[in-house]
Order: structure tokens, then C-alpha cells, then sequence
């Protein structure tokens, strides 16, 4: 049960990040729950690369033991990178439409919508 | 020596290319020559080592190319217990005939931006963008491992949406660019979820090594689901489509029909995932029939949505959607009877190859078809088809260019849409008649809508407020040129295409062992 409590963790995030991203109607709350999600995904692959009792995996003057799995480790690295660039043009993107239609509600937000 | 460096390095410079000169392209292209020489350069030199790549692939079958090893085809190195660990390019024909698609419509589409987008500031940031879409776009149909995908996946989204944007148009444009980017960021994710899903059972990343392992077990199930999910939404497939129309009206014209070529991308991705990762492991009779829902429904609700359209390259977007779908019915056709041997080499394998054929022609006359748009935009200023008319007095070769397009997208004889909606209906007749009826009721309002767009564009007295327009400059037409002059060859001669490039691209879809066996055999 203690084992798992990661992957409940993440469970638990990835429904209350879906969740804002279907509820909410404020683009920035939109976006928090888009991040929620991401880190629902990278604690996944955090979790599944850990081995109980396993150290860093440097192999450097390192001391005999179980190490944890170092592929989920760098794919969560690449993710967390490309997350941040993603994050940072959605935002730039809610900045625009605030300054062009004064409001950041979806439902307010319709120009495109026949 | 350096040509033989040249020809063994070929894959990763297809991709080091694109991307080199994006990143060069705002210290270097600060005057409008240098920017032009590197765009088109940078694409130009892009497109030979394209076809280059696919004449290889094509002659002399799958090709490796492993990232940092020894030998570009050492895959699987000897102490790492048969698990390719390194990053994997794997071509295959399938691979070389996307590559084949990206090469045409990038150089035409770059050709036609030389003066299309000359009228807007920016454009070293313009142009850095799109050859990164470009790099992304030729990453994620050539890359053999998973997680390789949805970087090249994030690359080439996150510089389409940075595109749709690039006009900010009051807003308009960075609402639809913002819709692009949560859903492509969402699928994105979904994706990523399933690529670790598949690292937890199989130890592994390599689309081959996953195969060769794959237990079709819950776990897979699941991946499965959100692998379709995700990769449906990305190329426009209702009922995730809203997207669609939104970013592909509010993109400048020779992005959009670069777009559309990412979309097919993704229907690459979904089309590799069914086949190669799961096989005929997976329920091929449900998954075939939920493709072929998705297509049917893709087919019937773009052509129907489009109808009342006003905005000309809105109207255009929901056909691109219902285009799609006739690819979706093809392939899946093709799935559903992927574990009956008998069926598939009668009927199946023809409905692939249909599907197949349609990607190569959409990607030709729908990216026609949107520069057309941009240069009617280019010389009227507005989108609103009411606001139009008797452009055919000014502009006759776009005239003749539309024309062709909308014959194509039609399934009109001569031209290519023809020869792939052919293919598609008498095999999916065999499958399901009603199938292929509704297919082809689907053609006749696709046209229905397209007279109307002509008639209301083109025809008709010349109006006053356009009598300044001219045809617009020659790289445009030039651009428009070659995608018309290749829906004209291969609609006329559509035979040899289907047996040496289409035919063999499915076989490679169809063929998993073979595709685990290159990498696996490679070290």
C-alpha cells in the first residue's frame, strides 16, 4: 500500500488537473490546471524508475547498491524543459488576449465561434 | 570520403539542416537577402537530402541511423542485455514517403512565403519558427522511438502555435493559437503518460523493442487509449477538431498548408502506433471499426460544417477535416481485417494503399488549395467570400490553380484526388458498400461547396473596389505552380506512383516483423 501511494498521488493529480482544465472558465486557472496535470505526469515517470533503497545513479566512485533507474530521470528533465517553454508562450498568448479583448473568461472569449 | 560521410550521416542532417539555420536565422537574417537566401536555402538543401533519403530507403530498404554510436547502424550495443539504448532513427518506406510529402510542400510553401509574408515585420523570428516546425515535423516521421516522438511532437506544435499566432489580428489569431497549443500540449501529455507506461513494463523506448515485447496486457490497453486520444486530436479528427478550423483560418496562408502536412504527421504517429507498436497483438476488428467511426464521422461532419462557411479559409479547414477522414477510412478498413489474411490481400492491403495515396494527394491540393486563399488574401484584404467576386478577370492563374485544387479535392478525373478516391472506394466497397456510398455522397457536397466558393470568388462583373488588384508576384505562383503541375502528373498517371512509392510504404506499415527485426538485427 505504502508502495503505491506514489502512483495514487499521481492518480489524484492527474484528475484534479483534467478536472480544472474542463471546469474552469478563467484561462489562467485553465493553465494551472494544464501544469497540474504535466506534474501529475512527471511524478509518474519519477515514480516508476524508483527502486526501494536505491541511490543516485552516478556511477563515479560509487558504492555498491541498488540504484534507482536514471531514463525516467532524464525523460522528466526533458519534459519539465519542454513544460516551461510551453507554459511560458501559453501565457504570453493569454497576455495578448487580455490587452486585445479585456477579459481572460472562455466563455467572453468567442470572436472565432459561428 | 566526404560524400560517403555525407550519405551515412544523411538522416541526421535532414534534421540538423532545418534546425541549424532556424537558429541561425535571427543573428544572420537581419536584411531581407540574407533572410531569403537562408529560408530558402536552408529548405532547398532540406528538400534534396529529403528525396535523397527516400530514394535510398526506397532502393535499398529500411535504414538506422543510432545518435552517438560507433556505427551509424550499431543499434543495440553489446553490453547493454538487447535493449537499444541509444536514440534510434529507423526509416523505413513509410517514413520515406512522409519524408517525400514534407520535402514538396516545405520548398513550395517556403517559395511561396518569398513574397507572400514580405509585407510583415518580424519575419527573421517568422522564419525561425517555421523551419523548427519543419525540423519537427521530419523528427517525428522518421524517428523510431517513442519518446523521440513527442519531443519532435512538442517541437513541431509548440512552433505551429507560435505561427497561428504570428499576425495577432486583434486577438483573433492568438485565440485560435491558444486553442492549438492546450489541446496539442494536452495530447502532448497523454502521450508522454503512455510512453511511460510502456518504460514500466518493457524497460524500453524503442518502438521496435517495444514490439517485440508487447503483452497487449491492461496496462497496454490503457496506453492504447490514450495513444489514439491523443494522436486523433493532434491530427484534427472529430470529435476533437474544434481546434482545427480555428488555427488553420488564423494562420498565415503558407503556414496553414504546412499545417496540414504536421496534422498528417500525427496521423503517421497513429497509423505507426496501430500497426507496427501493437500489431495484430491488439483487437483489430474493434480498433479498425473505431478508426473507421472516426473517419466516417470526421468525413460527414467537416463537409457539412463547411457549407455555411463565409470565411474562405475556414471553409477550407472543416474540408481539410473531412478529407482526413477518408484516410481514417482507408487505413481503417486496412485494420480491421489486419489478422485475416485472405481478406487483407484481396481488399485490405488496396484499402491501405488507398489511404496512404490520400495522405500524399491531400497534402498536395489542400496545400494548394490554401495558398490560392492566401493569394486571393494577399490581393482583396479580406476573407469573407460575400465580399468578393470577379477575381477571374485579374487573377487567372490563380484562377486556373483553384480550379485544379477544388477538382482534386473533389475526386474529379484527371486529377490525383481522383486516383486515391478510387482506390479507396472499390476497396472499401468490398468491405462495406454503405461505407463507400457514404464516402462517395461526401465527394459530391465536398464539390457542391467548392462551385459555390469558385462562383462567388472568381465569377461574376469585376467589382471597383478591386479593380487596382493584380496577379499576385511570381514566387507565389510559382509555389502554387509546382503542388498544381504534381496533382496533374499524378493524377494522370496515377499506376506507377501507387506500385513504387505508395505500395511499398504500406508493406512497410503492415510488415511489424520486418520493422523489429531491422533494428533488433542491426547490432
Amino acid at each position: 500500500m505504502i508502495g503505491n501511494l506514489p502512483l495514487i498521488t499521481v492518480g489524484l493529480i492527474t484528475v484534479i488537473g483534467l478536472f480544472t482544465i474542463v471546469s474552469k472558465r478563467n484561462l489562467i486557472k485553465i493553465l494551472m490546471g494544464l501544469n497540474i496535470f504535466e506534474a501529475a505526469v512527471n511524478l509518474f515517470l519519477i515514480s516508476i524508475g524508483y527502486r526501494e533503497g536505491g541511490i543516485a545513479p552516478i556511477y563515479t566512485n560509487a558504492v555498491q547498491g541498488l540504484m534507482v533507474l536514471p531514463t525516467p530521470q532524464a525523460l522528466t528533465l526533458t519534459s519539465i524543459v519542454i513544460g516551461v517553454a510551453t507554459t511560458a508562450m501559453l501565457l504570453a498568448f493569454v497576455t495578448i488576449i487580455y490587452r486585445n479583448y479585456g477579459t481572460v473568461d472562455t466563455d467572453r472569449i468567442r470572436e472565432l465561434r459561428e | 570520403m566526404s560524400w560517403e560521410l555525407l550519405r551515412l550521416h544523411a538522416p541526421a542532417l535532414l534534421i540538423a539542416v532545418p534546425l541549424v539555420a532556424s537558429f541561425a536565422m535571427p543573428i544572420l537574417g537581419r536584411t531581407k537577402l540574407s533572410r531569403g537566401i537562408i529560408a530558402l536555402g536552408a529548405m532547398a538543401l532540406t528538400s534534396c537530402i529529403a528525396i535523397f533519403l527516400s530514394y535510398t530507403v526506397y532502393t535499398s530498404g529500411v535504414l538506422l541511423y543510432v545518435f552517438g554510436a560507433e556505427s551509424p547502424a550499431l543499434s543495440i550495443p553489446p553490453d547493454s542485455g538487447g535493449i537499444p539504448i541509444r536514440i534510434i532513427f529507423t526509416i523505413d518506406a513509410l517514413s520515406a514517403f512522409m519524408t517525400l510529402i514534407v520535402a514538396i510542400v516545405g520548398f513550395s510553401v517556403f517559395l511561396y512565403s518569398m513574397s507572400s509574408d514580405q509585407r510583415h515585420t518580424g519575419l527573421e523570428g517568422y522564419y525561425t519558427l517555421f523551419l523548427m516546425m519543419i525540423a519537427g515535423i521530419l523528427g517525428m516521421v522518421n524517428t523510431g522511438d517513442l519518446f523521440n516522438f513527442f519531443v519532435f511532437l512538442e517541437i513541431s506544435s509548440l512552433a505551429g502555435a507560435g505561427l497561428v499566432a504570428f499576425r495577432i489580428e486583434k486577438g483573433k489569431a492568438v485565440e485560435g493559437a491558444l486553442k492549438f497549443a492546450v489541446l496539442s500540449t494536452m495530447g502532448a501529455l497523454l502521450l508522454l503518460f503512455a510512453v511511460g507506461i510502456f518504460y514500466w513494463q518493457y524497460d524500453a523506448l524503442n518502438i521496435a523493442a517495444i514490439a517485440s515485447r508487447m503483452q497487449f496486457s491492461l496496462l497496454d490497453q490503457i496506453a492504447l487509449v490514450m495513444l489514439v486520444a491523443a494522436l486523433a486530436m493532434k491530427c484534427g479528427s472529430v470529435p476533437l477538431h474544434f481546434w482545427t478550423p480555428d488555427a488553420y483560418s488564423m494562420a498565415p496562408s503558407s503556414v496553414t498548408a504546412m499545417l496540414v502536412v504536421s496534422s498528417q504527421a500525427s496521423l503517421y504517429g497513429l497509423f505507426r502506433v496501430i500497426f507496427t507498436l501493437y500489431g495484430i497483438k491488439l483487437d483489430w476488428v474493434t480498433v479498425g471499426w473505431i478508426v473507421i467511426a472516426l473517419g466516417m464521422l470526421s468525413m460527414f461532419v467537416g463537409v457539412t460544417m463547411a457549407i455555411p462557411q463565409k470565411d474562405v479559409k475556414r471553409l477550407m479547414a472543416y474540408h481539410a477535416i473531412s478529407q482526413t477522414g477518408y484516410m481514417l477510412l482507408g487505413v481503417g478498413v486496412g485494420i480491421a481485417v489486419l489478422g485475416d489474411p485472405a481478406s487483407l490481400q484481396s481488399y485490405g492491403m488496396a484499402a491501405i494503399d488507398g489511404g496512404l495515396f490520400h495522405i500524399f494527394n491531400h497534402a498536395m491540393y489542400k496545400g494548394l488549395l490554401f495558398l490560392t486563399a492566401g493569394a486571393i488574401i494577399y490581393v482583396t484584404g479580406t476573407r469573407d467570400m460575400n465580399a468578393m467576386g470577379g477575381l477571374g478577370h485579374r487573377m487567372k492563374y490563380t484562377m486556373i490553380f483553384f480550379m485544379i485544387g477544388a477538382l482534386a479535392i473533389a475526386g474529379i478525373p484527371p486529377f490525383n484526388g481522383f486516383a486515391s478516391k478510387l482506390v479507396i472506394y472499390e476497396s472499401v466497397y468490398r468491405f462495406s458498400p454503405v461505407l463507400a456510398i457514404i464516402a462517395m455522397l461526401v465527394s459530391i457536397l465536398t464539390l457542391a461547396s467548392f462551385v459555390k466558393v469558385f462562383h462567388s470568388v472568381f465569377m461574376g462583373p469585376e467589382l471597383p473596389e478591386y479593380d487596382t488588384g493584380r496577379e499576385v508576384p511570381l514566387p507565389m505562383l510559382l509555389g502554387m505552380g509546382l503542388l498544381a503541375g504534381i496533382v496533374i502528373v499524378i493524377g494522370i498517371f496515377p499506376a506507377p506512383f501507387i506500385d513504387h512509392l505508395v505500395a511499398p510504404a504500406a508493406q512497410a506499415l503492415v510488415n511489424q516483423a520486418g520493422y523489429i527485426s531491422a533494428v533488433a538485427g542491426g547490432g
